[in-house]
């Protein structure tokens, strides 16, 4: 390892009244990176970054931004952004106002605040809407004043709370799409919370996954959608997720263990040539494929993809095929073995 | 326009007239008649058994125009207004804020300040009175602890007024306390977290953010505070009577004595006249000047 990473989390935990919130988190995230935690609701994401903005305080652990210590920090002195999930505008303030509102607490010369803003507005597209109130402009119109407040500062490091949860499926794309070239443009370190997986897995360079306060894994999208660590990764990631079956159903692999396959590793195989016989229980077109959905009494999730339309009508037993090197294999405690 | 369009628009026009008429015929009832009423019997002279009532025009206000007891009055309530209105909203704001920050015991703090507004105007003069009487009265014990003589707090000239206007301080604050606690709720917590990222200072997020948050709040406090200087008088009764030589004598108390102790009704009726057109024209002011400049949300 040559640089030391720009933003290092070491064993940070903060609990409320005992209970708990997060648990030791250790995380490097390096400069100019794209990281993105994901995970299910209550798992921990907002506090994490809310531990890195300064707006809580670790009980245990240490946060370092850009070498500098910064666990007990004020949040004004980290030098980070950060774009809410309600977006936080203030509601009295013009678009204008509140994207300089930052630059005008710290004293910068009018002149400088003026192109600053210019240039922010332009980068997000909202030249003309300068003089409206938040109130005045659509969801995705204020998301970007947010985003425009959050760049115009000039941080090198920019931390945002699901971002998009308020945009409709479409304008979210778009958006997502924007946020993913700026950061590349300015070249800033992102940190971004979201339990939308598809956002994560398109958007990061690195995906953070956690559950119940701690990390499961760190990885590229491809790390966690191909080589889960563990068998809720491997449930979490992907649509559908990973079937998961018993071993003991399939030959070879003892009895204590838990083995995942992925639809797309799957094959429908003429009667009585398969290695699993399951009963179909759903048929879900999707467009260029059809989802059947499979049950079997040792597996959980189990279904197979066909191209177009094909639907397989309920209660029709099939028999499944797929190739051993395709199956991810978890001990008994749903850890991935090697390989 | 179509016969179904006009049958609809007469339907809803019909609709809004019954939903307004209860508050329109208790309105008339009780507030536009008695104030026409009042404004006539002020353009007469009072009867006699001698002199029967006839059309004076303004002289019942030229009358009072050269009464200098009412001169004072008005001097009285001004400065009683100008001190109880800007004080009490400042510290129902600043109660509010602290009251609304993470302090200990915040429950019960806030029930603590909010005490006095329960409290019938009547029983806290009362309460009052234990304080501010001489000799026996808290303040006094007080000063006596620390060698300081006697005063008739209520009863010269010179400090009667100023021991009025510090309870209805106290009596509005937490009043009006409720009201800025109410709306601070409505602020959402990031809007703080937003500004100590940018690194605003306490100070300037409470100036740029909270005071402009809190304008109509302030504005419709402002107006009440205003009805209320002059229409909270009730302490009066218990405390000086107005007096001593009028020095604590506030219009509303000055018109009750008119009306019910010398029974010049045109006189009062002509000073409730001057007061409605004032209170009208000032809440008329601070409405638009300050609407303008009040954000709603
Ligand atoms: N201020 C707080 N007081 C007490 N518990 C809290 C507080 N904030 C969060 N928690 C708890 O900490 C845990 C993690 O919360 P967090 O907000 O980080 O979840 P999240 O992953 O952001 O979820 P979501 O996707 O729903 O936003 C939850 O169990 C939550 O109940
Ligand atoms: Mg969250």
């Amino acid at each position: 390892m040559t640089t030391s990473p720009f933003v290092k989390l070491d064993g940070v935990a903060k609990r409320w009244n005992g209970q708990l919130g997060v648990e030791g988190i250790t995380l490097d995230i390096p400069e100019g990176s794209f990281t993105a935690l994901l995970g299910p609701s209550g798992c921990g994401k907002s506090t994490t970054l809310r531990l890195l903005a300064g707006l809580e305080l670790p009980d245990e652990g240490k946060i370092l931004i850009d070498s500098k210590d910064v666990t007990t920090s004020a949040a004004s002195d980290r030098n980070l952004s950060m774009v809410f999930q309600s977006y936080a505008l203030f509601p009295h303030l013009s678009v204008a106002e509140n994207v300089v509102f930052g630059l005008k607490v710290r004293r910068v010369p009018k002149q400088e605040r003026q192109e600053k803003l210019h240039r922010a507005l332009e980068i997000t597209g909202l030249l003309g809407l300068e003089d409206r109130k938040p109130g005045e402009l659509s969801g995705g119109q204020r998301q970007r004043v947010a985003l425009a407040r959050a760049i115009v500062a000039g941080q090198r490091l920019c931390l945002m709370d699901e971002p998009l949860s308020n945009l409709d499926a479409k304008l979210r794309n778009a958006v997502r799409k924007d946020i993913k070239k700026l950061q590349r443009d300015l070249g800033i370190t992102v940190v971004y919370v979201t339990h939308d997986q598809t956002e994560a897995m398109s958007m990061a360079d690195t995906v953070v996954l956690m559950k119940d306060g701690h990390i499961q894994q760190v990885g590229t999208p491809e790390d966690l959608y191909s080589r889960p660590s563990n068998t809720f990764v491997a449930e979490f990631v992907g649509a559908p997720p990973m079937a998961l079956l018993q071993s003991s159903v399939l030959d070879g692999f003892g009895d204590d263990k838990t083995i995942g396959i992925r639809a797309e590793n799957i094959q429908i195989a003429p009667k009585g040539e398969g290695r699993l016989r399951c009963v179909v229980n759903e048929s879900e077109f999707l467009g260029a494929e059809t989802l059947i959905g499979l049950d079997h009494a040792g597996a959980t999730g189990l279904c197979v993809l066909k191209p177009g339309l094909s639907m397989i009508a309920e209660g029709n037993e099939i028999d499944i095929n797929f190739h051993d090197e395709n199956l991810h294999v978890f001990d008994a405690a749903g850890q991935r073995q090697a390989g | 326009m179509s016969a179904h369009a006009n049958l609809e628009r007469r339907r809803q026009a019909i609709y809004g007239w019954l939903l307004l008429s209860p508050a329109a015929v208790l309105l008339t009832l009780f507030a536009f008649y008695p104030s026409v009423a009042t404004l006539w019997s002020s353009v007469f002279s009072r009867g006699t058994r001698r002199k029967p009532t006839e059309f004076v025009g303004t002289e019942n206000y030229a009358d009072l125009f050269a009464d200098p007891t009412f001169w004072i009055v008005v001097k009285n309530n001004i400065l009683y207004a100008g001190v109880t209105i800007p004080v009490s909203i400042f510290i129902a704001l600043s109660m509010a804020l602290w009251a609304n920050g993470k302090i200990r015991a915040r429950g019960f703090v806030r029930t603590a300040y909010f005490t006095p507004t329960v409290l019938p105007m009547i029983a806290a003069a009362n309460l009052w009175l234990f304080f501010y009487t001489p000799g026996l009265g808290v303040l006094d014990q007080i000063g006596s602890l620390f060698g300081l003589p006697s005063v008739n707090w209520l009863g010269q000239p010179e400090t009667a007024l100023w021991a009025i206007i510090i309870v209805t301080i106290w009596k509005e604050a937490g009043f009006f306390m409720i009201f800025y606690l109410a709306a601070l709720q409505t602020i959402p917590e990031d809007l703080k977290e937003a500004a100590d990222i940018e690194g605003t200072s306490r100070w300037t997020y409470t100036r740029r953010i909270v005071l402009p948050l809190l304008m109509p709040t302030t504005l419709f406090i402002a107006v009440n505070a205003m009805i209320n200087s002059v229409k909270l008088i009730d302490h009066l009764f218990i405390l000086t009577k107005g007096g001593p030589s009028d020095a604590s004598k506030l219009i509303l108390y000055y018109i009750w004595e008119m009306a019910f102790a010398f029974f010049d009704a045109p006189s009062a009726a002509a000073m409730t006249i001057m007061v409605i057109a004032v209170l009208g024209i000032v809440a008329t002011i601070q409405f638009f000047y300050l609407d303008k400049r009040t954000h709603y949300q």
